[in-house]
């Protein structure tokens, strides 16, 4: 018990001295897991919408396999994104194994599937009236998708929110593919579980709650903004 | 609402900007415990600064260690398990292995000593008592120098702890390993470095010392340029090189003392490895 209170006080005082690398490390998390959020936005909504309105052999399957990627453990998709980007690897000629890109990279195959697989479901969510409608309102057909976007964007936000929620918190992935390089590659999770290697278990705290609290905070702003317009 | 959505998205694309730079760089592949003992956060900064390269430390075990400099994944490696670095070298992988620094490995377990190890004389003895206890007793397990040395030890021992149920492979670095022998009031081995830096939240004491099975000794390996044509050797080079130069090696003698009132590492470059006993 002491050591939780101890750690707890520990951190609070780190928080507070607004400790150099500490910065660093949460702004570096932020922007690796907002990149991989945001490029996984532009991925998976055009896929996730396409899924739900076309009408192709094979696309059950598809969907199933986009549901199963919601799930996809970060570890596995670290290994493989780390076998790939070996110097060795078919995309070793990058040289980004143990960068930011290479991170945001194995973070971007995590979320896609999220984002995608919710906007899926946002989509197919809205009255089957709806495109009808507006086809017969005389709306082209990018018309017509863009009015079915626009009206699922409140679920569609919960995909932003599961997406980025899922990438930075996940640590599997982050480690492999970025090594956890100081002043490099060095973000919340990968230091969490570092400091408790090293018995440091007020810095490991004080880390852990900048994380909650960095998560928390996103997704307060994003609740805001979804509730702000539901329907009354 | 479409103006908050815009804001979100410029706000993230403009924490994603900042361009990744990227200079030219070395890997390091090395143990834990010159990274949990805090060394390589004194003498890496130390080497960017003087040499101009920026290093990529990737701390596994040993073993993993060489397998990366095998595969040319790797540039330069600082490792302890000499007897895989020996056929490391026999088979071809490296270019040089100089010998860098040593401490050494202690048996460390909980004060009040259930096994009765202390008073045993030599590792080996150590050994025996925690197996015929049956004593929990928690290993690397995951082929890093410690656990080499463990193995040798065991092996010596006479002991096939392999399948034991109070034989504990935790698969993780030293720090963790040895969180893992505090919470289950276990024994372990371990280097004396890590030891010292984390002792303060351990409740472990070391029960076995001194002997000379115990030497940890390290080396620096610069990696063969035929075998892995990709690999950054004059960067390996430097960094070799920078380990064994004088001004580095009198602050490895240095590191620790201040904190610990002892150093964690003894410098050896240059010295006759018969010296160590290999």
């Amino acid at each position: 018990m002491d050591l939780i209170i101890e750690g707890i006080v520990a951190a609070l005082k780190l928080v507070a001295s607004v400790d150099k690398e500490v910065v660093a490390v949460t702004l570096l998390s932020l922007k690796i897991s907002c990149s991989a959020t945001l490029i996984s936005l532009f991925i998976g909504i055009p896929t996730g919408t396409m899924l739900a309105l076309a009408d192709f052999p094979g696309r059950r399957l598809i969907i199933s396999m986009v549901n199963t990627g919601m799930g996809l453990p970060p570890v596995v998709v670290g290994l493989f994104v780390t076998i790939f980007l070996w110097r060795n690897g078919p995309l070793g000629f990058l040289e980004i194994l143990y960068t930011p890109l290479a991170m945001i990279m194995a973070q971007v195959v995590i979320a896609t599937p999220i984002v995608t697989g919710i906007s899926i479901a946002s989509i197919q969510a809205l009255p089957s009236n709806l495109k009808l409608q507006v086809l017969a309102l005389g709306a082209t057909r990018l018309q017509m998708i863009w009015i079915l976007v626009r009206e699922a964007r409140l679920p569609l936000l919960a995909a932003v929110m599961a997406g980025f929620g899922g990438v930075i918190s996940e640590v599997g992935a982050s480690i492999m593919v970025g090594g956890n390089i100081k002043g490099q590659t060095r973000v919340l999770t990968t230091a969490t579980v570092m400091e408790t290697g090293k018995g440091n278990f007020d810095v490991a705290i004080a880390l852990s709650l900048i994380l909650l609290t960095l998560a928390f905070s996103v997704n307060y702003l994003l609740t805001v903004i979804q509730q702000k317009e539901r329907p009354r | 609402m479409k103006k908050w959505i815009l804001l979100i998205l410029v706000v993230m694309l403009f924490a994603a900007l900042p361009a990744f730079g990227a200079s030219k760089t070395v890997i390091l592949a090395t143990t834990t415990s010159t990274q949990d003992s805090g060394l390589l956060d004194v003498l890496v900064p130390m080497f960017e600064k003087e040499s101009g390269f920026q290093v990529k430390t990737i701390s596994v075990g040993s073993g993993q260690a060489m397998k990366m400099g095998e595969k040319g994944e790797a540039d330069v490696l600082l490792v302890h398990s000499p007897d895989a670095e020996k056929k490391f070298m026999t088979d071809g992988f490296g270019a040089t292995r100089r010998l860098v620094m040593h401490n050494d490995f202690v048996i460390v377990g909980p004060a009040a000593d259930g096994a009765k190890v202390k008073g045993t004389t030599g590792s080996l003895a150590a050994m025996k008592v925690i197996a015929q206890s049956g004593a929990i007793f928690a290993s690397r397990g995951d082929n890093s120098g410690t656990h080499a040395k463990e193995k040798t030890l065991w092996k010596g021992a006479g002991i096939n702890p392999e399948g034991q149920k109070w034989y504990q492979q935790t698969g993780l670095g030293m720090g963790q390993t040895l969180n893992v022998a505090a919470e289950k009031k276990g024994y372990s081995l371990t280097d004396r470095a890590t030891f010292l830096a984390l002792k303060k939240n351990l409740g472990l004491v070391i029960l076995s010392e001194g002997d000379s099975k115990l030497l940890n000794i390290y080396h620096v390996i610069e990696l063969n340029p035929v075998k892995s044509p990709k690999i950054n050797s004059s960067g390996g080079k430097a960094f070799a090189d920078f380990m064994i130069s004088k001004k580095t090696q009198e602050t490895i003698g240095r590191f620790g003392v201040e904190k610990f009132g002892a150093p964690l590492f003894f410098p050896d470059a240059g010295k006759n490895p018969a010296s160590l006993g290999l």
